[in-house]
């Protein structure tokens, strides 16, 4: 019994569902700490630090183990929340002609697997946009910045001195320092890159040997998915409806949190006079709280275009 | 006191059989007391019905004072009717209006098969306590009085409040997804509250639960409509208990 009762009972399905919902609710915190650097943070200071951050979640080993554990945890959190919601409409297979489900439970909890559906429709498509394109597709640009310098020098011809102005391109290394990598041609206006990146790594031209790691731009891709112009970068037209779609998104989060937390800790058997009041008004207090701090910054970046 | 009347449309679920196919049939009933109870107001139409020839509904009912768990029936979207820790036996026609049109329809569930008209086959429960829901007490003569094992008055009040669930199915007829679990908790922490019970929690727990997902009803989504339409307002707390007592005996089974 013991050995198949943890997966199998209809019980132990909901202590999964509870583990998976708080472990995901704990994400959560992370990500929003992480995604409020896009508006506490301007200009190539912030910029610099969201991209230091990405790359931080993406090779520190203790973060990757928690990502691949956030993976799975969506996916069996949505896979057996989808099955549990087929297996209880199967419970019950002749409906009531007439039912007032209000009159005796709110309205979040009868409607989880259509709030969650919603919510990981969204998690698809947020994860085509950011993190396919950095982990997968390698779309993201390097992280790059252009800085005017003056060369001084003598004309070989008359002797004079003279002063040049040129633009540098610099790529910002793991290293913490900007690499110079190319210039901007005066004449033409063209970019013209010496060292041309691998992936993100650059390597010296005559050992072969990997001088230098680049930085994703990630802090571009987002600003320029929700609307502002960056580092030469088009604009995603279709900036207004991916604000909208995104601030939809968090209030379906936030009702599938209003009643996703506090039931947690129920399937859990975490339910003590002690202690209900409290589980239920940080519960309340969360469910609102972080996913209206998710929707401020697209639409914060949005009006800053 | 002046007796009110009032006349009233009912919409009740009609069906031959457990295996014929059911619909909702219109009748009206006049002169209804205000001060009778919902059952009796069924016994006026049954007359009526039989006046007319015709076959009267039939529906569950035993002692008519809340306390057997026979009468059931869906009224108006509610299990019990509108009313809060009542069941239908006790509900009064005064909850309802003068020409009001009241739907009267049997609990709906895969393990609660309709038997004929609003009688439904409860047996899923009696199966369910069948699992475990007892203490396998010797009763060969040497058994000692139960009030000789000290039992804290806290504890024996926690139990006593969890076994006044009179297992009426109205839990699993209010569940969105048709679940037993308040029923099945309670019948679980009446005997893991008591020293008594507590020597066989974790095979009670584990059978009962095996029994009750064979039974064919819905899992636990925590939306609480249950313990608003108990009739014996069985707290929430029971099901937190069975999810502990089951975690216990999953994790540390023989």
């Amino acid at each position: 019994m013991s050995k198949s009762g943890i997966f199998t009972s209809s019980l132990a399905k909901k202590y999964w569902m509870a583990l998976t919902g708080l472990f995901l609710i704990t994400f959560l915190i992370g990500h929003l700490l992480g995604n409020l650097q896009l508006i506490t943070k301007t200009g190539e200071e912030g910029r610099r630090a969201f991209n230091e951050y990405a790359y931080f979640m993406g090779h520190n080993i203790f973060i990757k183990i928690l990502a691949y554990a956030t993976y799975i945890s969506i996916l069996a959190h949505a896979c057996l929340g989808l099955y549990l919601a087929v297996k209880n409409k199967q419970a019950r297979p002749q409906k009531y002609a007439h039912n007032r489900p209000g009159a005796n439970s709110g309205t979040a909890s009868r409607y989880m697997a259509i709030l969650g559906t919603a919510i990981l429709i969204f998690i698809c498509t947020h994860m085509a946009n950011f993190w396919y394109k950095q982990k997968v597709a390698e779309t993201v640009p390097l992280h790059y910045v252009e800085v005017k310098k003056v060369q001084q020098g003598q004309d070989p011809m008359t002797g004079q001195q003279i002063t040049q102005e040129y633009t540098e391109i610099q790529a910002l290394t793991t290293m913490g320092v900007y690499f110079p990598i190319g210039y901007i041609n005066p004449q033409t206006h063209e970019k013209e890159i010496q060292i041309k990146p691998e992936g993100t790594k650059f390597k010296d031209p005559q050992s072969g040997l990997v001088a230098a790691e680049g930085y994703k731009d990630l802090h571009t891709v987002v600003m320029n998915f929700f609307g502002q112009s960056q580092q030469g970068q088009p604009t995603n037209q279709l900036a207004v409806w991916a604000v909208i779609g995104y601030v939809i998104s968090m209030f379906v989060l936030m009702f599938h949190l209003w009643h996703g937390f506090v039931s947690a800790f129920q399937s859990l058997g975490l339910n003590h006079r002690k202690y209900n009041k409290l589980i239920s008004v940080v519960g309340k207090a969360f469910a609102v709280v972080v996913p209206l701090l998710f929707a401020i910054i697209p639409v914060i970046i949005y009006l800053n275009r | 006191m002046a007796s009110k009347t009032i006349n009233i449309n009912l919409k009740i679920w009609r069906q031959k059989n457990a295996n014929s196919k059911g619909s909702m049939e219109t009748y009206k009933l006049d002169n209804v007391s205000t001060d009778s109870s919902f059952l009796e107001m069924l016994d006026q139409l049954n007359e009526q019905l039989v006046n007319e020839h015709k076959e009267p509904v039939a529906f569950d009912h035993d002692c008519r004072e809340g306390i057997c768990g026979m009468c059931s029936l869906y009224i108006n979207g509610e299990a019990h009717g509108p009313d809060r820790g009542v069941t239908t036996c006790q509900l009064h026609m005064r909850k309802f209006k003068d020409g009001e049109t009241i739907y009267v329809e049997p609990w709906r569930a895969k393990a609660f098969p309709v038997i004929k008209d609003l009688v439904v086959d409860r047996s899923a429960f009696d199966r369910i306590q069948q699992a475990g829901g007892f203490v396998s007490v010797n009763t060969s003569g040497r058994t000692i009085d139960a009030n000789t094992i000290p039992v804290g008055k806290a504890e024996a009040d926690k139990a006593f409040e969890a076994a006044t669930c009179i297992g009426c199915g109205a839990c699993v007829a209010t569940c969105k997804n048709a679940s037993a679990m308040l029923f099945v908790s309670a019948k679980v922490s009446q005997l893991a509250l008591l020293p008594q019970g507590q020597v066989e929690a974790k095979q009670r727990v584990l059978n009962m639960v095996k029994q009750m997902d064979e039974e064919g009803f819905g899992n636990c989504t925590n939306t609480g409509a249950c313990e608003v339409e108990c009739p014996k307002g069985i707290s929430l707390e029971n099901i937190a208990r069975m999810n502990r007592e089951y975690l216990k005996a999953i994790v540390a089974a023989d």
